[in-house]
């Protein structure tokens, strides 16, 4: 039993963070640390200088632009550029389609594709959910008919995230009709530019524009497109959601949120006294700080056995569901913690390049745009009761 | 960064699991509780012989473990058990004489499990705040050591100890930390009257009212300057022991309940197939599992210089034991159904102990204060 890190691995967030201090643009840690909005842009920009350096991808196998690290390095990784204030790596090219591209991909599609995610010119969004097919994924109808070397696809995704500034999509669809329903999904890459393609925004309850409805109507796509086997898309869709779960506590992001929480609570003021040294929200904090405090050793047993060659289990469930509560959680502290100031929302003051002001102390313009925006969280990636239905299952239940 | 215990740890850990497996049903344990003392001297005779205590203290104090990785490893074992026999009493006395007194026949004693100790420290009005001292102790006049008078409540193994460790208020204000001594004290000291009763959980604990207890001047351990930091060192010990015996009687619990989703049949389906109760289960394994997380922090940092440190995870750990180990409870009686509440089965006894945890050295609520203020500097 040693919870500490190696010299080695000290050695190695030491040369990250030095990176990170010298590479994260200032503007766009102010940008993320105040809440602001990050335009298409910003993301490409921050991609663009941690591919410079062959970090924008370190999970990947290095003879593909990855690195050699290991779990734990690549933990350590994600800590420091969350601690130096940088926006999360959009997740969708290079955390959830490369993996299932470089297991089951052509060699001509990881050539073709793996370097255009790289270097920013494909930007990609995911094309799973459907408007009658949520939790119960298996379910969707999106079809797509071949006719000849081409599919014909036509029906609905939803919750595409940042889709509206995609080129390429990557899609479930169905192939065959009769069946087991997990028995006839095809996996697709598909180019937005095709004709048929429509995409819609979907305008979430902070009154933001993250998400879309994508639509297919007659849209052709190469056969030379599909992923692995026709009808076995649903090994690859579990692949990746099996893939690189380790992360999905966000325990780095938690530690960044409480620091900030506790920061607010040491500058707002409760019957004259900070509000920190009230009993009663200062336990709150200490409550949600044990429960991080334990959270980030679970991730690191989890991390450590995937360092260790050990498949991530049904910890990343347990992960999945207490990472989730913690962020949520946080993020209702830090609405609580504003009192009154939590309510105005000026919201051209969240566009980095607008003039007019936020009302209140800084930070309080989105703090509880934020708390609705992160009530997401439970419901994403396999909702809570979806993870808590995987681990009954692991139960044999 | 590792999280396999040392192959040492892992064979106690077998060695003792075994024991308990093959000798130490839930009728054996019950027949324990109901002895006079409240557990059974044949049994704790027998841990004696594994060299069990041992693993509490290390060499220096003549035994071969002492870290927080041997408690932890230790209790939850016993936990999983149900153990009544007074393992707790001796980590808290034992490590007040593992750095005062490690030489003394008193703890060779109790680590070859022959002597029985008990640490009183709790009182009537105390609740948990190990400063809040009113039992005194006064130079005695004829110049020949203390005289102390008092009153000392829930002891643990408090009626079948040899010995007492008490804290006594040598100077100062009743709340203050400084001026409190802690002396060791025979069983059978004129003035010391003492009162065993069982506990709600199947263990015993003693009232102990000391009047003018007369006791020589090397009876006193740590005084007025340290008497309280090795308060707090007992007590840390102790916090992490409760917390390790909790994870272990919340896994069995866990462990009890699956099973009986499996083989329990209602509307013609095992209620395990029931989403309704798969969902509680799930969130009572979430919460376990963050409490052995927790449990690993506080065992690292167990012996940890930082005070700081070593206090924050020690009380985090004892928030979840407490907290997280009342949810356990609550909801294994609730996914059980009826047969949860019967005396005959186990997983009854278990929640019993778990919720009495809480009430051991400082309930969720009280440590969750003490996280607050160990987070922002002061306490």
């Amino acid at each position: 039993m040693d919870l500490n890190y190696s010299e080695e691995e000290n050695a190695f967030r030491a040369e990250v963070r030095a990176f990170m201090e010298t590479s994260v643009p200032s503007d766009l840690a102010a940008k993320v640390r105040g809440g602001k909005r990050l335009s298409k842009a910003d993301h490409e920009s921050w991609h663009a200088i941690l591919s410079r350096q062959g970090w924008l991808a370190p999970a990947w196998p290095v003879e593909y632009g990855g690195t050699d690290w290991d779990p734990v390095q690549r933990y350590i990784f994600e800590e420091e550029y969350v601690r130096a204030g940088a926006p999360r790596i959009v997740p969708f090219a290079v955390t959830m389609l490369a993996p299932v591209l470089i297991k089951f991909g052509t060699e001509e599609q990881k050539q073709r594709y793996l370097p255009r995610i790289l270097d920013g010119s494909d930007w990609w969004c995911q094309g799973y959910s459907e408007p009658g097919s949520g939790s119960d994924l298996a379910s969707l109808r999106t079809r797509a008919v071949r006719d000849g070397d081409e599919y014909i696809v036509t029906g609905q995704k939803t919750w595409t995230t940042l889709g509206h500034h995609a080129n390429m999509i990557f899609c479930l669809v169905r192939t065959k009709q009769d069946g087991k329903p997990q028995e006839g999904i095809s996996f697709l890459l598909i180019d937005m530019a095709t004709p048929g393609i429509e995409v819609r925004p979907i305008i979430t309850i902070d009154g933001e524009h993250e998400v879309n409805e994508v639509f297919f109507d007659d849209v052709r796509v190469p056969v030379a497109n599909r992923v692995g086997e026709e009808n076995k898309g649903w090994t690859y869709a579990k692949y990746l959601l099996g893939h690189e779960r380790t992360g999905i506590a966000g325990i780095a992001f938690a530690t960044q949120a409480l620091s900030n929480l506790k920061s607010v609570a040491r500058r707002q003021m409760k019957g004259g006294r900070p509000l920190i040294e009230d009993p009663l929200f200062a336990s709150r904090i200490a409550m949600t700080e044990i429960e991080l405090d334990a959270l980030r050793t679970t991730s690191m047993r989890a991390i450590v056995a995937a360092r260790d060659g050990n498949s991530p289990g049904i910890e990343a469930s347990m992960l999945k569901v207490k990472g989730t509560l913690i962020r949520q959680e946080i993020s209702n502290l830090a609405r609580k913690a504003l009192g009154p100031m939590a309510m105005p929302y000026v919201t051209e003051a969240l566009d980095p390049g607008s003039n007019v002001e936020a009302v209140g102390p800084e930070g309080a313009n989105a703090v509880s745009s934020q708390y609705f925006n992160l009530r997401k969280m439970s419901i994403y990636g396999g909702s809570n009761e979806i993870q808590r239905n995987l681990i009954a299952k692991s139960l044999g239940l | 960064m590792d999280f396999e215990h040392t192959e040492e740890r892992k064979l106690l850990a077998e060695m003792v699991r075994r024991y308990i497996a093959d000798n130490y049903d839930l009728n054996g344990r019950h027949t324990a509780a109901a002895l006079p003392e409240g557990f059974s001297r044949e049994r704790w005779q027998a841990f004696a012989e594994l060299g069990l205590i041992g693993a509490l203290f290390p060499e220096s104090a003549g035994g071969y473990g002492g870290a927080g990785a041997d408690i932890a490893v230790l209790f939850e074992e016993l936990g999983r058990g149900l153990v009544v026999e007074p393992f707790l009493a001796a980590l808290l006395a034992g490590t007040v004489l593992a750095e005062t007194r490690s030489d003394c026949p008193q703890l060779a004693g109790l680590i070859a499990e022959e002597t029985i100790l008990a640490l009183a420290h709790e009182e009537a009005d105390s609740r948990y705040d190990l400063a809040r001292v009113t039992t005194e102790a006064k130079h005695n006049p004829d110049g020949s050591g203390w005289v102390i008078s008092g009153a000392k409540s829930v002891v643990l193994a408090g009626d079948s100890a040899d010995w007492l460790i008490v804290s006594a208020r040598i100077s100062g204000e009743v709340t203050q930390e400084a001026g409190i001594g802690l002396f060791l004290i025979p069983a059978n000291a004129d003035g010391l009257s003492i009162r065993g009763y069982p506990t709600v959980d199947g263990m015993h604990a003693a009232e102990i009212a000391l009047e003018a207890v007369t006791v020589d001047a090397d009876a006193l351990l740590a005084g007025e300057g340290s008497g309280y930091a090795m308060l707090e060192r007992a007590i840390g010990a102790g916090l992490l022991a409760l917390s390790a015996e909790a994870l272990g009687a919340m896994d069995v619990s866990a462990d009890l309940t699956v099973e009986y989703f499996k083989t329990r049949s209602q509307f013609g389906k095992t209620i395990g197939s029931f989403q309704a109760l798969q969902h509680r289960l799930a969130d009572v394994l979430i919460e376990i599992s963050q409490t052995r997380s927790s449990l690993i922090n506080a065992a690292s940092r167990f012996g940890s210089d930082d005070r700081q440190e070593r206090e924050w995870a020690l009380s985090a750990v004892k928030v979840c034991a407490g907290r997280n180990g009342q949810m356990v409870a609550e909801e294994v009686i609730q996914m059980h159904g009826g047969i949860g509440m019967t005396w005959d089965y186990a997983v009854g006894h278990y929640a019993k102990r778990l919720v009495m945890i809480d009430h051991m050295l400082g309930d969720a609520d009280h440590h969750l204060l003490r996280v607050a203020n160990l987070s922002k500097g002061g306490e």
